[in-house]
């Protein structure tokens, strides 16, 4: 059964169509990068898919709709992190991984017991222990990264939804938060979805690409299916030349000066 | 520190963050016993202190005295105690649900709107009180000296609640779909908006009843003076209403510091949760603001203080406020009724004088983080 199901799902702000019709199955443990230009409607098919925007159609995690559902249910099937998530300063990792609890928590509850294991283990598996009592205002970006993604797996939800995680890292930072997704879906069997602007890291760590354009999805398929010159050329109007790595066969995209024909 | 999440009992916890956790628990347990005996020393010393009545010491005797299983030979007489517990007692009371309920409300209402410079009057109490109680004093006091309750406090009270819900129905209808539609930030636009007509309405019956001004004016500055308890009384229920459901939100609050949009993804309904806390947070208000006039600052700084002093956490933060902006507020009114006796100087005045250094030197002395 597919983890994650979108059934024609279109977006709109207003009178603007940003996604249409997007129709799409997530296996169990794959990870589906989505590519496409600004405003292709990458973020907003993901804020559809964790019930941020309404939307027409329907979205489905383990073959059950998540329209009729309460939004602490919808927030235990799909965890979030937004492309510029608000990291309070002057909150501590531990705090803040602990919001990841917030759907399993009661009105006017508090966390269990459980809830902290839960934590703790995040915290370890994230190897954040040693930064769990500071304040994230004294990290690095790097590890605020963590901090984001440890509490998206706090709340422990089968499915993740990462809007460009790696949008404000360097590339080292950026390698490093792409191989813990890589390790944390490996270990935990998690779906991922998500949205990216790199090409070259897209193609290289997801199984799968999904290339929008103005909200319509124009190609999927593997890294060497959608990754060519020719239908980067038409959709990011870019003058690349894309390679495969003899060794590994990794895709590479590699922008080129001058203007596409 | 704050660890909000580290306290409990037999959480298997890593050895890195143990003394961490012990920290944090006894960081907690220090800081409320101690905001609570600032507060009873404050309620004492607010007690003893008056141009009139016993001598300072024995008042802390006359109070012992007056607890059950305990008798103390305060050597205050009757005359004496009734000055204490009718005079004093009520305005040191008052000051303490004024305060308390100002700063957590204001510490409620900068939780909600993610925004340090918002105080409890933002969605338009203080501006709807002050124009309940400028149409009750220039209907006439004559009119109205036998009503069982002060038409100038329930006209502000009921003034001040219309004046947030039509706040809130201008805000809520320009919610739309879009990214902002759960931002709040139309919300504190229409507050803007409302304010300024209120505040417009409120000028005009002023320049056309220019008898009543001095009087709107004195309401206006605030003042804790001739408090009774039937006052106190008055606004408690709405004090504890506000209190409880604040207290109860704390979580949410902690959880809406990581901005609207995550709280959604973490399956906290919104709209829904900031309507509660605002509510919540407006009724005590305005039931304050209608019985002690408008008190500024407390509500804006004593929350940031004790953010510098005691971090942002707020399930800290929401019942330090309460004990600490009572305190405040009974130890700014001591000054207050000393200094120009048998005058009093407008309490709200006070604040900003004892405040605003207070909370400058906190600034320089302490990083936010």
């Amino acid at each position: 059964m597919s983890a994650l199901e979108f059934d024609a799902v279109s977006v709109s702000y207003g009178k603007s169509r940003v996604v249409t019709e997007f129709t799409d199955r997530v296996e169990s443990g794959e990870w589906l990068g989505v590519i496409g230009p600004n405003g292709a409607g990458k973020s907003s098919l993901l804020r559809a898919a964790a019930g941020l925007v309404r939307f027409e159609g329907d979205v489905r995690v383990g073959g059950d709709s998540l329209a009729p559902i309460t939004d602490a249910a919808r927030a235990q099937q799909v965890a979030y992190v937004a492309q510029d998530p608000l990291i309070p300063d002057d909150m501590c990792v531990f705090d803040y991984v602990l919001l990841g609890r917030t759907p399993y928590v009661g009105y006017f509850g508090t966390e269990s017991i459980h809830d902290r294991e839960v934590v703790v283990d995040v915290i370890d598996r994230l190897r954040l222990g040693p930064f769990a009592a500071r304040m994230l205002g004294s990290m690095s970006g790097g590890e605020r990264q963590r901090a984001v993604l440890a509490r998206a797996l706090a709340q422990e939800a089968p499915v993740l939804l990462l809007d460009e995680p790696t949008s404000a890292l360097d590339i080292g930072h950026q390698q490093q938060a792409l191989e813990l997704v890589t390790e944390l879906r490996e270990h935990s069997g998690l779906t991922v979805v998500s949205a990216m602007h790199d090409l070259t890291l897209a193609g290289t760590y997801t199984d799968r690409l999904v290339l929008l354009d103005e909200g319509v999805a124009v190609a999927n398929g593997s890294a060497a299916e959608v990754l060519t010159a020719e239908r980067l050329g038409e959709v990011f109007h870019v003058c690349v030349t894309v390679d495969i790595d003899p060794t590994d066969g990794a895709v590479i995209v590699v922008p080129r000066r001058g203007f596409p024909a | 520190m704050a660890v909000a999440g580290l306290d409990a009992e037999g959480a298997r916890v890593d050895p890195s963050v143990r003394s961490t956790l012990a920290t944090a628990r006894r960081s907690d347990v220090r800081w409320y016993l101690g905001s609570g005996a600032v507060l009873l020393g404050a309620i004492v010393l607010g007690a003893s202190i008056g141009p009139a009545g016993p001598e300072w010491w024995r008042v802390p005797l006359a109070l012992l005295d007056h607890l059950p299983l305990i008798s103390v030979d305060s050597g205050v007489t009757t005359a004496e105690w009734n000055i204490v517990w009718r005079i004093r007692m009520p305005r040191v009371i008052l000051a303490a649900l004024v305060g308390g309920m100002l700063s957590v409300a204001g510490a409620g209402y900068q939780g909600v709107f993610r925004n340090p410079l918002v105080d409890p009057y933002l969605l338009g109490a203080a501006a709807g009180a002050g124009l309940g109680a400028t149409i009750a004093l220039t209907a006439g006091r004559g009119v109205t000296a036998s009503w069982p309750v002060d038409p100038v406090v329930g006209a502000a009270f009921l003034a001040s609640l219309a004046t947030v819900a039509v706040t809130y129905l201008v805000g809520a209808s320009f919610h739309g779909s879009g990214p902002s539609a759960r931002s709040g930030v139309t919300l504190v636009l229409a507050g803007v908006a409302v304010v300024s007509f209120v505040t417009a309405v409120q000028t005009f019956i002023l320049q056309r009843n220019q008898d009543v001004v001095r009087e709107v004016f004195q309401w206006i500055l605030g003042r804790l003076s001739g408090a009774t308890w039937s006052d106190v009384r008055l606004i408690v229920p709405y004090v504890a209403i506000s209190g409880i459901v604040l207290m109860l939100h704390r979580r949410h609050l902690d959880v809406f510091r990581v901005g609207d949009e995550e709280a959604a993804a973490l399956g906290v309904s919104v709209s829904r949760t900031r309507l509660v806390i605002v509510v919540g947070a407006t009724l005590g208000t305005a039931a304050v603001v209608s019985v002690s006039g408008l008190i500024g600052f407390v509500g804006l700084v004593v929350p940031h203080a004790i953010r510098l002093m005691a971090g942002a956490g707020y399930r800290r933060l929401i019942p330090l406020s309460m004990l600490l902006g009572a305190s405040f507020l009974i130890l700014a009114d001591i000054p207050g009724r000393m200094l120009s006796s048998p005058a009093e100087t407008p309490i709200g005045v006070v604040t900003a004088f004892i405040g605003a250094p207070f909370f400058i030197y906190l600034l320089r002395t302490r990083r936010m983080t």
